[in-house]
């Protein structure tokens, strides 16, 4: 079946080719991504390069000192996802770009060596050649055995999606922090622990090697010593020394908390805590691997069994000890505690990042909307705590590793811009400009430049500090530092060439590059190391050498083979990919829907442009602006919080209409990027929030089953206004895994009561009574034909007021009349939908409208309350019900479902915290009538 | 074919819109008293008593101290100018002890346990300050749980009603008879008080079920086998009665296959009710309305319920609350009758069935029966649904609403849902008020 938006999309890209051919002539192989994907729903600002891994992972190496950089572990840990993707060398590029001034050892004018306490560095990197983009997150441990007792360290998001690296850099700086606090207090109790075995060892060694002397001394009456004697206090000397200097390092080690508790907000971890991991926060996923063995957790835990050994006075040589694993350098509990945040950051980023960000800007949005916003989103989606919180054990921890300008920014979801980075990027317009129109002569391949989002600018420029060139051509752009603190004086002083043209011309032809071995660094760490200053003197040098042109083939030949693959796997998945969002069923909910209610004006006028294409992906949610907005959502609030569309004239003009903003241009993008985002699906299999990952699903399902069900039975409608207006619906039948089917469809329908799980009850076998009524608003229930059947059948004929009745097994319903218009817009047996979550979403945005009208509705005092004392009550119901039908277009029944959640808004609000309040069941006393199919 | 009226799902006239579910009993909820305008009490046969507030549903004291079930409770409210009212309630149970309860505080303020057997009933006589409590024997009590005098053992039945009537008279129903004390202050002392035997009458056929005082002159006894009798309060003589609510030659129009079904239960007289003009009966299935002034039944609605009317209800509105043991809740509006000469009008029940179709036979038997004929009838405004098993009991609250109280262990408070949502949005703007959310914040 051909539907609509297919058809829409077939005659676009008929354009599209008539546009493509009039252009100067192609190679052969630029057209063929062009047209099979576009129909399929993929999302159009995916921005995917050549890659050898199927999907985002986490990849933690180290620098070994005895064989150099090597990849430990990834997350997933899972061959296939890193597929042909060279960890070897990939450790190699994240491991040489650490800029941390990790010296230990003895400093000149102290006795002891010192431990440094070094702060993490945080860089983004990306390799063209591999495909890959990272934000390498540096880190040291500590080990008695290492060199200097450090030991380096780093994890690594590798995304293909270079601009899912830059938008998210707050949000995984912020997680990855914890992991690393996490890890490093384990760490610091592994190394106390080792110290303290050392101690001990070298304790007992000093005794036993005591003993030895005042036995030679006492065998030795000639009056001088033996070498043998000179040799032994020679070591005892040095045993005593080795017990000052480890008392020391111990003692360090063990202040290290009380001098972070000087700082902001520090909590160190409860031992207690480490014992009996009690804590519920940490513990709430399984421990996905736990390498430790049970006798080494015996070993750090009970310290007091451990028997000291004898040691050598000589250390044995450095490349004939084996190096402990970095389970060995970690206290367990903290191990496996850094392993499921760690985990927990896969499963965030996973998918694209289109979703990531409409994610959190939703959720941005709706977590302003507490009044209204417990009606129909998932509890777990407003439960959830902001990820700063979810990890309690590690909250504190993180806040170390970051200054205070950097903790308040990774409290909320943003994106590193500065003024002056506004300003800077402005003047960088022309530039931008002048770079499309020259690439628009080019291939239409050239991704960079089609699809390049103007704040890939504002990075470089807020995030500009220095750049290296080398035969590799490595850019540093900044320090992490620099990067949120730097302000444009700062960022202009280390680098004056930014206003200037051709400077900001040939920064953006860099970043397109796909030399050999290019590697952007284009953010760094806080560490005082900062950037040696002849990385900045040779910025400019470098970006000039860069040759960009000749590579731009090399990607386009690339890029076919992949698409083929991605057919193949497409339609493979197609039932995986059903989290997928659609986009083009945007813009067909808007067709159906004429008179919606616009929430945003600016925004949707802004984003959908007269064809109905959204063209802009979503920007980042930068709640700044949050503190001016008082709690209650306004119109001029929503808008506010998405600064980016706000500020987007000069987006538009500046990349987008002034870059020939024809129509070629903007379905080249569109369609290019939905082939390619169709190869990114199946390497997004869930692009799901973390704790809404099995809601997702959930959401996904419940989507399919609805529109199965409101394409299969003809009386969807009153089914769903029964639901939308309180009235409980039972689904009878004889089949338990059908009821449940029809329930899960039927459950996206059903506003909650309150901030408690959905008012659902899947599965019933017991009569059901008043109370049922009350706490549940959609229910399954089991018809049988034994006795016991026939008093559940009794009990629902008794209560039949009460109910409306599906029956699953005759496809009859019993409910009252319906003749209102919105749920028909909510459930039209003949929209075009066809994704499971592009439905969802639908039923969301129509709810979210009734939501709305029921707030408005809820919160116009006059509505409810007469103006003056003498006014009759007949005139403020009067009032309300013009209002209801006139001011918000209710029709008919229509009024009911606004009524009805406008008392739960009422309850919802009046209700005290902390009392869980009488659950009420209104009803009306309708007629119903029998539907049949 | 069930010959009780439905009303169907559509009740425009039905204020009931909304319910609100108390839980909190463990077994058959029987009682349910009035504390004050917005409070009452639940009792039952787990012995718990329950304090509730009307308006919230909440749950306010659970007073715990009988070990049996509850058999009688009775509001007791002192009214002394001087102090604060008190509210106090008194509660009788069947482990023969009788506990005072302090609504305020939710304490047991004294507990007698001196009688030989159990409380059936308990009477409060404002006007003297003491309370009667009624056994195997009559007892009288003051405030202060001091016994100030009580009769000899009258049978191992005891007591099964009692009622107030002028002059320090108590009627006290024991199995058929109706026996009248007198209270009489004692020579003696100022606090002592007599109680005697003043008559005893022996009208009724079979036991006195209930008893209510219709005003100041009359009062109004049934018996089981379905006699209402109206009494002269002041000389205790018969005023008149009525003895044959299931005789269909009283009522032209009954159907065959009603009188076929008599029995004891079906005529005994549960439950009395009474405004200053007419005592409402609930006899059996149906409910009476007998004038006093006509001397007869001015309606009737045979079957009301599908199984035996518990508890009937006058509202000030011309309304009528019955409940049953079917578990329903029903209300009806006693409605005038448009007597059209030329027409027979049938009465309000039976209209659906098709009686008093305007033929020839139904005509002549209309016209004969003018006299008897009923000259208002009964008409089912709504029915309430919710109890899953019999309605013991309710307690009408004017606006607050309705109490139900069932032997499904639940009280159910039914509401009317505009006023209430009103009542809500009153309480909203209050509280944005109060919170400062209707500043706006710019």
């Amino acid at each position: 079946m051909i539907s609509a938006p297919d058809v829409v999309a077939f005659t676009r890209e008929e354009e599209l080719e008539d546009d493509l051919y009039r252009e100067p002539p192609l190679p052969e192989e630029y057209s063929v991504p062009l047209f099979p994907f576009a129909g399929q729903g993929a999302n159009p600002w995916a921005k995917v390069a050549g890659s050898k891994f199927t999907r985002d992972f986490i990849l933690i190496s180290e620098f070994s000192e005895q064989v150099g950089p090597q990849p430990l572990l990834t997350i997933p840990d899972d061959a296939k996802v890193s597929g042909t993707f060279d960890l070897n060398y990939f450790s190699l590029r994240i491991m040489s770009v650490d800029y941390q001034a990790s010296f230990v050892g003895h400093p000149p004018g102290s006795a002891y060596p010192k431990l440094n306490f070094v702060e993490d560095s945080k860089v983004v990197l990306g390799d063209s050649k591999e495909g890959a983009f990272a934000y390498v997150h540096h880190l040291t441990l500590y080990d008695l055995e290492a060199r200097g007792f450090v030991r380096p360290f780093c994890m690594a998001y590798i995304s293909a999606d270079e601009h899912k690296i830059m938008q998210q850099f707050q949000e995984l700086s912020a997680e990855f922090s914890k992991a690393s606090e996490c890890l490093k207090t384990g760490n610091r109790k592994a190394f106390a622990n080792e110290l303290e075995k050392k101690l001990k060892d070298l304790d007992y060694t000093r005794t036993v090697l005591h003993n030895e002397t005042e036995v030679q001394k006492k065998a030795n009456d000639k009056g001088y010593y033996t070498t043998q004697a000179i040799e032994k206090a020679n070591e005892l000397a040095s045993v005593e020394k080795l017990i000052i200097e480890h008392q020391d390092l111990l003692r360090q080690i063990r202040s290290y908390p009380y001098r972070k508790l000087k700082e902001s907000e520090f909590h160190p971890y409860e031992p207690e805590c480490a014992l009996d991991r009690a804590d519920p926060g940490c513990d709430q996923h399984p421990a996905p691997s736990d390498p430790a063995e049970p006798g080494e957790t015996h070993l750090y835990t009970h310290i007091p069994s451990y028997t000291p050994k004898l040691i050598k006075a000589k250390s044995a040589k450095c490349f004939d000890k084996k190096l402990k694993t970095l389970e060995e350098l970690c206290d367990v509990y903290f191990f496996t505690q850094t392993l499921d945040q760690l985990h927990h950051i896969e499963r965030t980023f996973r998918g694209d990042v289109c979703y990531l960000l409409t994610e959190q800007i939703s959720r941005a949005l709706l977590k302003q909307q507490s009044v209204t916003n417990f009606l129909f989103e998932d509890v777990s989606f407003l439960d959830e705590k902001p990820p700063e919180k979810q990890y309690r054990g590690c909250q504190g921890l993180d806040q170390d590793a970051m200054d205070g300008k950097c903790l308040e920014e990774s409290l909320t979801p943003k994106v590193v811009i500065s003024l002056g980075s506004y300003k800077s990027s402005v003047e960088c317009v022309p530039i931008k400009m002048e770079q499309e129109m020259e690439d628009s002569e080019e291939p239409k391949m050239s991704e960079s430049v089609t699809s390049e989002p103007q704040e890939n600018l504002d990075y470089l420029d807020a995030d500009i500090k220095g750049s290296i060139s080398s035969g590799e051509s490595i850019e540093v752009l900044g320090t992490e530092k620099s990067g949120s603190g730097l302000t444009k004086s700062e960022s202009q002083a280390s680098l004056p060439v930014i206003p200037s043209p051709q400077a900001g011309r040939s920064k953006v032809g860099s970043r397109r590059t796909v030399s050999e071995d290019s590697i952007e660094v284009l953010s760094t760490c806080p560490s005082e190391s900062l950037i040696p200053e002849d990385f900045k003197a040779s910025y400019p040098s470098a970006i000039n050498e860069e040759p960009y042109v000749d590579n731009d083939d090399e990607r386009g030949l690339r890029f076919a083979p992949r698409l083929s693959a991605g057919v193949a796997d497409e339609q493979d998945d197609i039932s995986k990919q059903e989290s997928l969002v659609q986009v083009d069923a945007a813009c067909c909910i808007g067709k159906e829907s004429p008179n919606f209610l616009e929430p945003l004006p600016e925004l949707g006028q802004k984003l959908c442009e007269e064809d109905g294409v959204v063209r802009i992906p979503p920007q980042p949610y930068r709640p700044a602006e949050q503190g001016l907005r008082g709690g209650f959502p306004s119109h001029d609030g929503v808008p506010g919080g998405l600064l980016p569309y706000e500020l987007d004239s000069r987006y538009l003009s500046g990349s987008r209409e002034v870059s020939k903003s024809s129509l070629d241009e903007c379905s080249d993008s569109t369609s290019y990027i939905s082939s390619a985002a169709s190869t990114c699906s199946d390497r997004t299999p869930s692009p799901a929030h973390p704790a809404c990952q099995a809601t997702e699903r959930h959401r996904k399902r419940a989507g399919q089953n609805a529109l199965r069900f409101i394409r299969q039975y003809p009386f969807a409608h009153p089914a769903i206004y029964s639901l939308l207006s309180g009235r409980t619906l039972v689904v009878l039948g004889e089949d338990e895994a059908m009821v449940k089917k029809l329930v899960t469809a039927l459950s996206i329908f059903v506003p909650n009561c309150g901030v408690y799980a959905k008012p659902v009850k899947h599965w019933v076998t017991s009569p059901l009574h008043l109370v049922d009524f009350q706490k549940w608003k959609l229910i399954g229930l089991q018809r049988t034909v034994s006795p016991a059947g026939v008093n559940v059948l009794h009990a629902l004929s008794r209560y039949s007021r009460y109910l409306s009745i599906l029956d699953a097994d005759s496809k009859t319903l019993r409910c009252p009349l319906y003749k209102g218009t919105v749920v028909a817009r909510l459930a039209d047996h003949r929209t075009q939908i066809k994704r499971g979550s592009t439905y969802y979403m639908h039923v969301q945005s129509i709810l979210t409208q009734l939501c709305s009208k029921a707030f408005l509705f809820t919160f116009c005092h006059h509505l409810h309350l007469p103006i003056s004392e003498r006014e009759p009550e007949e005139s403020v119901v009067n009032r309300r019900m013009n209002f209801l039908k006139l001011q918000l277009g209710l029709a008919n029944e229509d009024v009911k479902i606004v009524q009805y959640l406008a008392e739960l808004l009422k309850l919802h609000y009046i209700q005290e915290p902390g009392q869980g309040g009488n659950p009420l069941l209104r009803f009306d006393y309708v007629p119903s009538f029998l539907y049949k199919i | 074919k069930s010959s009780v009226q439905t009303i169907g799902e559509e009740q425009i006239q039905n204020p009931y819109t909304e319910l609100l579910v108390l839980k909190g009993h463990q077994d058959i909820v029987r009682f349910l008293v009035q504390i004050d305008d917005c409070r009452f009490a639940s009792a039952g046969d787990d012995g718990i008593v329950f304090l509730w507030n009307a308006q919230t549903g909440e749950k306010l004291f659970e007073l715990h101290g009988h070990t049996h079930k509850i058999t009688a409770i009775a509001p007791f409210s002192s009214s002394d100018v001087s102090e604060e009212k008190t509210h106090l309630i008194i509660t009788a149970s069947a482990d023969r002890t009788v506990i005072v309860w302090d609504c305020t505080s939710g304490r047991q303020v004294q507990k007698v346990s001196c009688f030989h057997s159990t409380v059936k009933c308990l009477t409060v006589l404002q006007r003297l300050d003491v309370w009667l409590s009624g056994g195997s024997d009559l007892c009288v009590w003051n405030r202060k749980l001091d016994l100030l005098c009580k009769t000899s053992h009258l049978t191992d039945a005891g007591i099964s009603a009692l009622v107030e009537l002028p002059k320090n008279c108590v009627a006290a129903a024991v199995g058929k008879e109706l026996i009248i004390f007198r209270l009489s202050a004692s020579n003696n002392g100022s606090e002592g008080w007599n109680v005697l035997e003043v008559k005893r009458l022996v009208d009724h056929q079979d036991n006195i079920l209930s008893l209510v005082s219709v005003n100041d002159l009359t009062f109004a006894t049934g018996s089981h086998i379905g006699e209402l009798i109206v009494w002269d309060a002041l000389d205790w003589t018969k005023q008149a009665s009525e003895c044959n609510f299931w005789d269909s030659s009283v009522h032209p129009d009954v159907q065959p296959e009603i009188k076929l079904s008599q029995s004891p239960n079906e005529t005994s007289v549960q439950h009395l009710a009474s405004d200053e003009e007419c005592v409402f009966a609930a006899v059996g299935k149906g409910i009476y309305v007998y004038n006093l002034q006509m001397k007869r039944v001015i309606a009737c609605q045979r079957t009301a319920h599908d199984s035996s009317v518990l508890h009937i209800e006058k509202l000030p509105n011309r309304q009528l609350i019955s409940c049953s043991e079917d578990g329903s809740v029903r209300i009806w509006e006693l409605r005038e009758k448009q007597q059209l000469p030329a027409e027979p009008v049938p009465t309000g029940f039976f209209n659906m069935w098709g009686f008093g179709r305007a033929n020839k036979q139904a005509n002549q038997a209309a016209k004969k029966m003018q006299e008897n004929t009923p000259m208002y009838f009964l008409e089912l405004v709504g029915d309430l649904i919710g109890h899953s098993s019999a309605v013991q009991m309710f307690l009408y609250f004017g606006e607050l609403g309705l109490a139900t109280c069932s032997a499904d262990h639940l009280i159910i408070l039914w509401k009317d849902g505009e006023r209430e949502s009103s009542l809500r949005s009153l309480t909203l703007f209050q509280k944005l008020a109060h919170n400062g959310d209707l500043q706006l914040k710019l």
